[in-house]
């Protein structure tokens, strides 16, 4: 049968993650496909998966009640979603909807977490590659935050 | 030898609006040089535009260079000349010295691929770069334009965009802070510099031209040295407060550069010490 390995194996994510890892991990992965405007997640939802995205396009946007749905950020093939399941009570933090439709593959995060605490090697691997792209985010959002094409007055 | 503090005569032929403070005229001289209307300019060079009673601000050509029937500023009106001029007319005249500064790098691109990444109002002092890339499309390798904005109604020359975006030999990308509900907008949301990973491009055959706000143009920078861009292959174009535009004043000094007469154009490695110092 055929496996979801190959397709880990060449997502930019786990490039380069030695293959017994790409075996293991495989085992938490399944595939999925999220047609335009269908909802990945909710504010306030369990976090216990995070998207290894394909193809296609998703927005990951917060609700406020004066302006409605505020689009914050949008990703594509190659990137990946999600790390609140990594982080207790692992609850999503904003909305992720699809702009189009999207092949993505979903990895299962209390799977995963126990595979990390079994074998903490795996752990280290995955949270250095996490940490990376939660420090590219911090500073994204931080640049945004400045408003750098606002009125220089 | 003409007086270069002397404007000449210009008329505002048309007006358009380009988003909430920014607008664009086009300018005719009637008394133009063997019946020309418009203006010799380089891509990236910038005039003088004075506003009778108000005063003068530094401006770049926004237009095509190849049109010499019209001279085009897109301006942004965020101060007392800008704001003055952005309540002039069709049919209103204006005094123009220029054009004043240094080019875009378009002929020492020859031959390699371009990427071009502009923020916000940048995009106009790139845009003459855009048309003549798409003139003399043959010559250059691949080109790229990653545009970020504020917010999808903050976004110049949209329709421009979209069509730049259609072509075959060209690759588009835009980006905005965010997006309210309501605001048509199925492109990206985040910020300019997460768009470069989708440019392939080859780092030792790529001329990058940048132009934004400074923070933008720094942040850019870093995230091309890190896929391997080196400092002589980037060009940015940089704002100070320009007075005189011919290098005497001092108004505009960078470090030991006349933005006005040195640049607004400087290759990143000649003003990298100047470009990240906080007193300047």
């Amino acid at each position: 049968m055929e496996t979801l390995e190959p397709l880990i194996a060449e997502h930019p994510f786990f490039r380069d993650l030695p293959r017994e890892y790409i075996h293991l991990i495989t085992g938490c992965a399944s595939n999925v496909r999220f047609d335009a405007g269908q909802y990945l997640f909710r504010e306030e939802d369990e976090a216990n998966q995070f998207y290894l995205i394909r193809q296609g396009k998703i927005a990951v946007e917060v609700f406020t009640p004066q302006q409605g749905r505020l689009l914050i950020q949008t990703m594509g093939a190659g990137e990946v979603l999600g790390w609140s399941w990594l982080v207790p009570p692992y609850k999503w933090r904003f909305d992720s909807r699809a702009i189009e439709l999207t092949r993505a593959i979903s990895m299962d995060g209390k799977c995963l977490r126990a595979k990390c605490e079994d074998d903490p090697r795996l752990g280290y691997e995955l949270f250095k590659r996490f940490s990376a792209i939660i420090a590219e985010r911090l500073h994204a959002t931080r640049l945004q935050m400045l408003d750098i094409y606002g009125t220089s007055e | 030898m003409n007086d270069p503090m002397m404007p000449s005569i210009w008329r505002i032929k048309n007006y358009r609006t380009e988003t909430a403070d920014t607008f664009t005229i086009d300018l005719v001289n009637e008394h133009g040089q063997d019946g020309m209307t418009g203006m010799h300019f380089q891509p990236g060079q910038f005039n003088m535009l004075y506003l009778f009673g108000a005063g003068e601000s530094a401006i770049s050509i926004s237009g095509d260079p190849r049109n010499k029937d019209v001279l085009t500023h897109t301006v942004r009106a965020v101060g007392t000349v800008t704001r003055a001029l952005a309540r002039l007319k069709r049919g209103d005249v204006i005094g123009v010295r220029g054009p004043y500064g240094s080019p875009w790098p378009v002929v020492e691109a020859i031959g390699n691929d371009v990427l071009i990444v502009a923020g916000g109002i940048g995009l106009a002092p790139l845009r003459p770069v855009i048309y003549h890339l798409i003139a003399e499309r043959e010559k250059y390798g691949k080109v790229t334009l990653l545009y970020g904005a504020r917010s999808p109604v903050d976004i110049l020359f949209r329709q421009e965009l979209e069509k730049w975006r259609g072509r075959f030999d060209m690759q588009v990308e835009a980006t905005v802070d965010n997006a309210r509900q309501g605001q048509t907008w199925h492109g990206n949301a985040g910020v300019v510099t997460g768009l470069i990973p989708r440019a392939g491009f080859d780092p030792s055959q790529t001329t990058v031209m940048i132009c934004g706000p400074e923070l933008m143009m720094r942040f850019t920078i870093i995230e091309l040295q890190k896929r391997g861009i080196e400092e002589d292959a980037i060009h940015v174009s940089m704002e100070r407060n320009m007075k005189c535009a011919i290098g005497l004043c001092g108004h505009c000094q960078l470090g030991p550069e006349f933005i006005c007469k040195n640049g607004p154009v400087f290759r990143f490695d000649r003003i990298r010490d100047s470009f990240r110092k906080r007193e300047i």
